[in-house]
């Protein structure tokens, strides 16, 4: 069950076979080491004050780490009152997501339901490794391996750390805040290439942080998405004749 | 609005969002300017993220444990130690500093 849609292609070169192992390889891996701190999101989650059953619908429907902390960390802060704040935060991290897709759709291919599958594990990880990959079949699996890997192995660790997280009472004493800021700063770094990027990344700290005593939980993090809309739209700090297609997919990969 | 119109809601708006990926035809990532904000935006709220995650506490801001755990994080990513592994460093400092507190 690796690459559905694969069709069976003529002789395969040794080289081409040794690729394509490479790239199972590779997937499964990062699935692994990504699903690792799934478990950190169920725990946080219930502490966040979600039950099991939401915990787990959230890692299942929504399946995109930084959307799921960025929802969970609203609500812990604000409760369900800051509800339209917390799906906010979570969709809008959730926008690269999307252009991710418009790069990995070639891979994949036509056919509606392999799409619709496609775009559910279309994260980080799946299309990192995807687009790293020398051949357009060791793409696709690539592509399909990382992201049913990924997918199985957060699904699991979130309800080990849902069920964890009920159990340990105080998740502070264990550090599990620390580690989702933490999972933000990796998700964050490769990222910070550019001078462009590094500047709004400060502006949105400083920003984020002064008006946390200031509104409610979740629109500090809205209001300092708009530097990068103002940064973006006049290309403040950026290189004059820049290609838009610079790299979107990149992410710290286990 | 209950816990779960918001955990549904933000959910199946995320889900969305990747399906609308693959039905935008690939001459959008040429323009310049969204892909730049599309970039900038998830630097930014990443950015913003951590600092109410490392900050915040409710409405008020606090230095804590979290902050040298943070600090920690960011130099293992500086010297490309693996993504779980500082993950996992982050949570033990934090949880060292409040057992030595």
């Amino acid at each position: 069950m690796t690459s559905a849609g694969t069709k069976a292609t003529s002789p395969v070169d040794p080289d081409e076979q040794r690729q394509q192992r490479l790239a199972v390889r590779e997937g499964v891996f990062v699935g692994l080491a990504t699903a690792a701190y799934g478990v950190s999101f169920g725990a946080l989650s219930v502490a966040a004050g979600l039950d099991i059953w939401q915990t787990s619908f959230i890692s299942i429907v929504m399946f995109s780490g930084g959307s799921q902390f960025a929802l969970i960390g609203v609500l812990a802060a604000g409760g369900a009152a800051a509800g339209p704040a917390a799906i906010a935060s979570a969709a809008l991290l959730g926008v690269r997501n999307g252009i991710y897709g418009i790069r990995t759709a070639p891979i994949v291919g036509a056919g509606l339901w392999k799409r619709l599958a496609a775009g559910w594990i279309t994260i980080d990880e799946s299309t990192a490794v995807a687009l790293a990959q020398p051949t357009p079949r060791t793409r696709r699996i690539g592509f399909w391996v990382t992201g049913l890997a990924v997918f199985i192995g957060w699904n699991i660790t979130t309800l080990v750390g849902a069920l964890i997280g009920d159990a340990l009472g105080d998740i502070r004493a264990y550090g599990l805040d620390a580690a989702a800021a933490a999972a933000f700063v990796g998700l964050l770094w490769p990222r910070l290439k550019r001078m462009q990027a590094i500047a709004v990344a400060i502006a949105a700290m400083v920003v984020a942080a002064t008006l946390t005593p200031v509104f409610m939980p979740g629109v500090p993090v809205l209001v300092a998405a708009l530097v990068a809309v103002v940064v973006g739209v006049f290309n403040w700090w950026g290189a004059p004749a820049a290609s838009g297609a610079a790299s979107t997919h990149t992410r710290a990969r286990s | 609005m209950t816990l779960w119109q918001i955990i549904i809601g933000a959910s199946i708006a995320v889900l969305a969002l990747k399906l609308a990926g693959y039905l935008v035809p690939p001459s959008v990532l040429q323009k310049p300017t969204p892909a730049r904000i599309a970039d900038l935006l998830t630097v930014a709220l990443l950015a913003a993220l951590i600092a109410v995650q490392t900050l915040g506490n409710g409405q008020a801001l606090t230095v804590d444990a979290r902050v040298p755990a943070v600090i920690v994080a960011a130099g293992l990513f500086a010297i490309k130690t693996p993504f779980i592994v500082v993950v996992i460093v982050a949570a033990l400092v934090a949880a060292g500093v409040r057992a030595l507190a």
